[in-house]
């Protein structure tokens, strides 16, 4: 008699239990946030959304089976006297059935690996992006902690956000005068290292115009959780009309300024009309040695080795002007 | 000469924080008790003699056990408290300052002094028995091992009331970790710490080793092994390899703080990127290191508890192999973003993808070992249980993580983080909370009650998916790991605050464990464990719990990977292997130099963290007496008599 009412609490509880758990998994992912990763408003970000879909169904393909699988495997063969299922102590082997599941993930990892290695190639983040308009050039330096960006081909410099024209390649720049951090925009596409003493090329483009999050993903010490920044994708023009009214309104970034900044500490948002020139090119070759070279091979493309070279060549030239 | 004295007092004693100051004066009630308990019922003799000198791997194994136990408890109040911080936003309950150095602890006492020491308790309580062997190779090199780890791992907890905490990252990337940007000793004691602890895991790996493949039962051919044993061999042979790269990139880091050279600085040559390469070099392999054996572990207890034997015995060794060959290439997947080229990116996401088709096969084997088998749901097997599914998702969440391009989108964000919690709890402290409670009669004598065991697993298991699944959502959403606080603007608190109910979970979990053993220990007399409690396979089951200090009575065979079971089944046939006659053992002698030279070591190091070279010279001139005091004395070993044998075995015997 008692057995009834205990047997049905075995079964309640556990099913209460999975429910709330289930609940408080999913709920806080239905409410407020947005899923950025998964909602890409650029090219690279697009394809990365792909390849993310692509791998997790590839992935599911194998593992939604294991798992029911082992879920009726350990129901079927639980220990109960009344359990009639087979039981063959001493089967241990089979050549067929293990032959199968070496099979299986080879291939199915043969696949992934193929479209992984494909995607690798072409999402190179130094390759430059096809489109009708030529990219614009931001230079981006990481600094204790902030983050400075400098358009070279505008003359102006911002901190901690950054404009963008929307449908237009941009060629990210970047280093950093601090320890090492990394670039993030989600919805744009993945994250880069800035490194001192060296330059990254990254390519990312907004197709739509609209305000993205953007973060310093790599811990750099103290209040590095507060080297975030705004992106403001706009059209050609009201980048123009922004650009035209930060040289009006902001004050030079001077060399002495830079100093001041890139002294350890956080920043507001911050606007300046001029940066000096080269700045860009001198923290990248803040280390080199006279008669070495920058690490100028590391992992960018030619084109940015070149131009940390012609850097080189011009940081020479100026210690040459000084000496003058 | 009085503001000197506080100056220094100032600067080398932690002051300022409240929290610290708690954790001072509990640190101090703690101690006073622990004096004066050992002190009232007259147990120092007793530390000394049984404990602190043994060279007994059984006890050793113990002790690695216990310490890890504490570990644990100081690393999951450093999640706790980052869980608290991260539960609301804008939270003010630890400065950032703080918060690194709590993540930092967090980190490097969670892999190496609580992950690897719980590991080496389990090689060392279980291998030699497992084996039929009466200790490891080398019983006093195994207990300076565990006093390195001991020491290293009480240097490395000193910083947290003296000196202050490393607060760079439990890898401690530089420049960060560089005297540049760590002026205080804090990452001095991160680098002596993991040190010091890091010669007695070495040297570990190598006593492993060595008494895998010298000391097997006769009969015991390598594809007659049990399966835990092949996982510790297959781990120790990572350690081997991966080990010394990390004394040596500590040791660079160090003659770069110390001496001023420049390995990793950003001037005058240095590369910090090589720091980060050759952290990983060792740290990848070291994931593998901590659960190859927990996938050991899992082999014997499905087989046990299914009452079948292991599925596809060849494929889970030759598996096992493949992980700790692959282990060593793939280490560049955690920093697929420094932009090392295509080329380079393709090779390390393709070698990365590659071990989970060995896991993978380990899986299947596991299920059909239970297929057609009869599964008990007893607390080890349910930890086993528990794992499967969690490994499963861990492992494609990993799989995801390896795809390079889209590690770009991954990396550094709290998907990360949920990926490596969910493989690291999920299948290293499952693992080895399932071994733990596996093996418990045969370390202590007696069983765990159940029920609270049953009560810590549920809340363990539903704390863990409360506590990551919502970390997989938030790194999505762009939230990356690291942070101190987040405002409210980010639309990251409910997943967060979420998070922070399911940690609070888990640590319920960890009490009931401990109110597990601690019942356990009140009732050990009534809850006495036969020898072979859960109608074990293999060798460790064929001997009274606890084993003798000499394990075995007589040397047995190994002529099966199950041997234990065959012999069962024999015997209920009636077949009865021929007596054999006793004869005396050789044994090692108890000493104390292992615990001398270990604190000398301590010493040592702290001259180092705190650059007083008088004390560090005086440290190392101990641990050379040491050695050389070791080096003449010959009376290490002695035989335990026939008679001595009879008694023991006969009132083990007769008491189950």
């Amino acid at each position: 008699m008692n057995k009834k009412p205990r047997s049905l609490i075995r079964i309640i509880i556990p099913v209460v239990l999975t429910l709330v758990t289930i609940a408080l998994i999913v709920w806080p992912m239905l409410a407020g946030g947005q899923y950025v990763v998964l909602d890409p408003k650029g090219p690279i970000g697009a394809s990365q959304r792909d390849l993310i879909v692509i791998s997790t169904i590839l992935c599911a393909v194998i593992i939604v089976p294991v798992l029911i699988l082992s879920a009726v495997i350990v129901w079927r063969y639980r220990d109960k006297p009344d359990n009639k299922a087979a039981y063959e102590p001493n089967w241990s082997h089979s050549t067929k059935a293990e032959a199968i599941w070496w099979t299986v993930p080879i291939i199915i990892i043969g696949l992934l690996a193929i479209v992984t290695v494909r995607y690798t190639y072409d999402l190179e983040p130094s390759k430059p992006l096809a489109h009708e308009k030529a990219p614009i050039t931001i230079q981006v330096s990481s600094l204790d902690w902030k983050w400075l960006f400098m358009y070279p081909e505008q003359g102006i410099a911002t901190v901690n956000t950054l404009n963008i024209p929307a449908d237009r390649p941009v060629k990210f720049e970047l280093t950093a005068d601090s320890p090492m951090n990394s670039f993030w925009i989600p919805q744009l596409g993945g994250q880069i290292y800035t490194m001192s003493g060296m330059a990254m090329t990254l390519y990312l483009q907004a197709d739509h115009e609209g305000k993205y999050w953007g973060s310093g993903a790599n811990f750099t010490g103290e209040h590095f959780g507060e080297m975030r920044f705004d992106v403001n994708a706009t059209s050609d023009e009201e980048f123009d009309n922004w650009v035209a009214e930060v040289k009006q309104s902001s004050q030079e970034l001077t060399t002495e300024g830079y100093k001041a900044l890139a002294e350890p500490g956080t920043s507001n948002v911050a606007y300046y009309s001029a940066f000096p020139e080269g700045l860009f090119q001198n923290i990248v070759t803040k280390y080199v040695v006279d008669g070495q070279s920058a690490h100028s091979k590391h992992g960018t493309s030619n084109e940015a080795a070149g131009a940390i070279q012609s850097a080189t060549d011009k940081s020479n030239q100026d210690e040459d002007k000084s000496a003058n | 000469m009085l503001e000197r004295l506080k100056e220094f007092a100032s600067e080398f004693f932690v002051t300022g924080d409240p929290l610290i100051y708690g954790a001072d004066v509990a640190i101090g009630i703690t101690m006073i008790t622990i004096v004066t308990v050992l002190t009232y019922f007259k147990k120092w003799g007793w530390l000394w003699r049984n404990w602190l000198t043994t060279v007994d791997h059984k006890k050793i194994g113990i002790m690695y056990i216990i310490a890890s136990i504490i570990m644990l408890f100081r690393g999951g109040v450093d999640a706790l408290m980052m869980r608290l911080q991260l539960a609301m936003p804008n939270m003010d309950f630890l400065h950032p300052e703080h918060y690194n150095q709590v993540f930092t602890t967090h980190g490097t006492i969670m892999i190496l002094f609580m992950a690897m020491p719980f590991m080496f308790g389990l090689f060392n309580v279980i291998v030699p028995l497992q084996i039929g062997a009466r200790d490891v190779a080398f019983p006093f090199l195994n207990a300076l091992s565990f006093w390195l780890f001991f020491l290293g791992a009480m240097l490395f907890n000193l910083s947290f009331v003296i000196g202050g905490s490393p607060d760079a990252g439990w890898l401690s990337y530089p420049p960060l970790s560089e005297l540049s940007h760590s002026p205080g000793v804090g990452q001095n004691f991160y680098i002596w710490g993991i040190q010091i602890s890091g010669i007695g895991s070495l040297a570990t790996g190598i006593n492993f080793l060595v008494t895998i493949i010298k000391m097997r039962a006769p009969g015991m051919k390598w594809m007659k092994m049990p399966m835990f044993t092949w996982s510790v061999f297959s781990t120790c042979i990572i350690i081997l390899f991966a080990f010394p790269i990390l004394t040596v990139t500590l040791a660079l880091l160090f003659l770069d703080r110390f001496a001023g050279a420049h390995f990793f600085t950003l001037d005058l040559g240095g590369n910090p990127m090589m720091y980060i390469n050759l952290i990983w070099m060792w740290g990848h392999p070291e994931v593998y290191i901590v659960v190859l054996p927990a996938f050991g572990v899992f082999s014997e207890i499905v087989s046990t508890f299914s009452r079948k034997k292991l599925f596809g015995y060849k494929s889970m060794v030759f598996a096992m192999l493949i992980i700790s060959f692959l282990s060593f290439f793939t280490w560049a997947h955690h920093f697929f973003t420094m932009g090392s080229g295509a080329d380079v990116n393709a090779f390390f996401a393709v070698t990365t993808m590659l071990i989970a088709i060995p896991t993978g096969v380990k899986i299947f084997n596991w299920l059909f070992t239970m297929y057609r088998g009869r599964i008990r749901m007893a607390t080890p097997m349910m930890w086993t249980l528990a794992f499967i599914p969690c490994f499963i998702v861990g492992g494609m969440t990993g799989v995801l993580l390896s795809v390079a391009p889209a590690d770009f989108q991954f990396h550094n964000s709290y998907f990360l983080i949920a990926h490596f919690h969910q493989v690291l709890i999920g299948g290293v402290v499952f693992g080895y909370f399932a071994g733990l409670y596996y093996w418990w009669p045969k370390m202590f004598g007696f069983q765990l009650e159940e029920k609270l065991g049953k009560w810590a697993f549920w809340t363990w298991n539903i704390g863990f998916y409360v506590c990551f699944m919502p970390q997989y959502a938030v790194g999505l959403m762009g939230m990356t790991r690291r942070l101190s606080t987040y405002g409210w603007d980010t639309g990251w608190w409910e997943l967060n605050f979420v998070s922070t109910i399911g940690a609070f979970l888990m640590g319920v979990g960890f009490l009931f464990q401990v109110a597990q053993i601690a019942d356990g220990i009140r009732k050990y007399k009534t809850l006495k464990a036969s020898a072979d409690p859960w109608d074990g396979r293999t060798l460790e089951w064929s001997i009274p719990s606890p084993a003798p200090e000499y394990n075995f009575a007589v040397t047995p065979r190994g002529d099966d990977i199950d041997e234990w079971w065959e012999e069962k089944e024999r015997r209920a046939k009636g077949i009865y292997p021929p007596e054999q006659p006793l004869e005396p053992i050789h044994m090692p002698k108890n000493s104390s130099i292992p615990f001398i030279m270990s604190v000398f070591w301590f010493v040592a190091g702290f001259g180092f963290v705190f650059g007083w070279l008088w004390m560090a010279i005086l440290g190392l001139a101990g641990v050379g007496i040491c050695m050389i005091a070791r080096s003449f004395s010959y009376d290490t070993d002695y035989y335990i008599p026939v008679d001595e044998i009879k008694r023991t075995e006969a009132s083990l015997r007769g008491s189950v």
